[in-house]
Formats: structure tokens, sequence, C-alpha cells
């Protein structure tokens, strides 16, 4: 995000403002659909794919990975890779 | 000379603070900032991982909904994301050399921080009061463990915005490229506690 341009941020001005409008709707949505009562297995997909939606919508706009250099995505890599290992984990071992 | 040359290449090491690092292509604060959000990550991670544990090894798990408010705590998702975008249009102030707005959306962001915390101490307090601890039961000790610590993060991103709003925004006026370069890692920063909380919710209040 280095030395953008006066019209550059003006233009992502507006895809913040496009962005929250998203986040919110997402978040109406899924409050919506906890209310339809669905079998629990059916819920969590639903509810764990709106928020992955919604944090990739904040981590590639907001926090500017869509524009951000290798470096930054090799150390999220790593991360990720611990973190399935962590979540993982507790199911191989029960 | 030794010591002299030891200084210099410290200083080479150094002094990316405003403009990227000639190897990395990010400043070395960004990239400082990243790899604290990789810990925070696995911090999370971990406590997630036990919460589907306990959740999955117990014998019946209550629906957060039927317990908690889910009308409050949706208001409350909404406040954090809107003060994501303040934070977000904070920065693009300063990248717009727009230095009156950044601190308008600078104090909005602190504020919708403030009333996070508010609306969580009153979820708090309506609990006590209905005598539901951390050591009530399984769920409300995952409760407590991750919507407390996620509101530590609250606590400390409202006081490192306060600073920067404060006595920190003196660096406009001698560094302003420097400036900007902290407001992007504070903001990263703060998008990551919106976005622990994009999980916590559903999580604990919708399913």
């Amino acid at each position: 995000m280095e030395h953008a341009s006066h019209e550059e941020i003006k233009r992502h001005v507006k895809i913040y403002i496009a962005v929250f409008v998203a986040l919110a709707a997402l978040t109406v949505i899924t409050v919506a659909v906890s209310y339809l009562h669905l079998p629990l297995g059916q819920a969590v997909l639903v509810a764990l794919a709106i928020a992955s939606l919604k944090a990739s919508l904040v981590a590639l706009f907001f926090m500017h990975l869509i524009s951000e250099k290798q470096i930054i995505f090799s150390v999220l890599s790593l991360a990720f890779i611990f973190f399935v290992v962590l979540l993982a984990l507790p199911v191989v071992s029960s | 000379m030794c010591k002299h040359s030891k200084q210099a290449s410290c200083f080479n090491m150094i002094r990316y603070i405003s403009k990227p690092h000639p190897i990395t292509g990010v400043t070395n604060a960004k990239l400082g900032t990243w790899c604290f959000l990789a810990s925070e990550v696995m911090l999370f991670g971990g406590l997630f991982s036990a919460y589907v544990l306990l959740r999955t090894g117990a014998p019946a798990w209550p629906r957060g909904a039927e317990i908690l408010n889910v009308p409050l705590a949706t208001f409350n998702t909404l406040v954090l994301i809107t003060s994501s975008v303040t934070m977000v249009m904070s920065w693009a102030s300063l990248a717009m050399k727009e230095f009156a707005n950044y601190r308008r959306y600078m104090g909005l962001t602190i504020l919708l921080g403030l009333a996070f915390l508010v609306v969580k101490g009153f979820e708090y307090g309506h609990k006590f009061q209905h005598h539901h601890f951390p050591s009530t039961d399984t769920f409300y000790a995952v409760y407590f463990t991750l919507t407390g610590l996620h509101g530590l993060h609250v606590v400390g991103g409202v006081l490192l915005n306060t600073y920067f709003l404060f006595p920190g925004s003196a660096l406009w006026k001698t560094e302003p490229e420097q400036f900007a370069g902290r407001i992007e890692c504070a903001g990263l920063y703060w998008h990551f506690v919106d976005l622990v909380w994009i999980f916590l919710f559903p999580v604990l209040y919708l399913l």
C-alpha cells in the first residue's frame, strides 16, 4: 500500500464502504439462518462458511492482503499450517 | 573501526521504518506486526481447538442462543465491523494527507471500541447477576475465557489507538510517512481483533 496516489486511495475508500455493507448484510444473514434451527451439522457448516467469507473480506480489503507482498503470505502460510495441525491434533489423538 | 562498522550495520537493519526493506518489500514494522498476528492466530487457535474438543466430548451442550443475548451480540458485531471501517478510514485519511479527518475517524474507532466493551460489560453483569461464572459449567468456562481474552485485546487496541490519537500523533508533523505506517500496523491489529470476533460470534452465540 506504499505510495498510493490520492485517486487510488479514493477508489479504495469506495471499496471499504462496499465491504462494510457486505459485512453488515452477512451478519444479518448469519443471525437469520440461526433462527431456522437447522440440524447442528448444517448449522455449523453455514455459520463457518459465512464467518470465513466475512473474515476473508476483512483480511483482503481492510488488512490489504489483496495487494500484499510475498513475504507476508509466507508468514501466514506457516501460521496456517500450524493452525491446521493444532486443530487436527485432538482429532488424531482421540 | 570495528565498532563503527557494527553500528553502521545495525543502522542498516533498523532504518526501514518508513520505507520498505529492499529484501522483504515491506517495512520492518509491518512484517513484525504480521509475525505477531501469526502468533495470535496460534493463541486463539489453541482455545478454539479446546472448544471443539470440549464440545464434542461433552454429553450435552447448550445452544448459545438459549442462554446468551443474541440481539445484543449482533449489535456488538455491527459495532466492531463499523469500527474496522473507521479504522481503515483513519489510515486512508493519512494517506490523503487529511490529518483532521484522521483524528475524526480515529476518535470514532476508539468510541466504538469503548461501546463494544460497555455492551460486553452489560452482558457479563447480567450473567453474574444470575450466578453464571466461569466455574459454573464447561460452556461458561469456554465463553468467559474466549470473550474475556478477546475483550482484553479490545482494551489493548483502545489504549494503542488513544495513544496514536493524542501524544503519538505528534510524529505526523516530523515523520508523516512513518506515522502513517504506524497507523497501518495499528489497523492490522484492530482488524485482527474484529476478525477473531467474526468467528467467536457464531461459534458461541449461534451454534
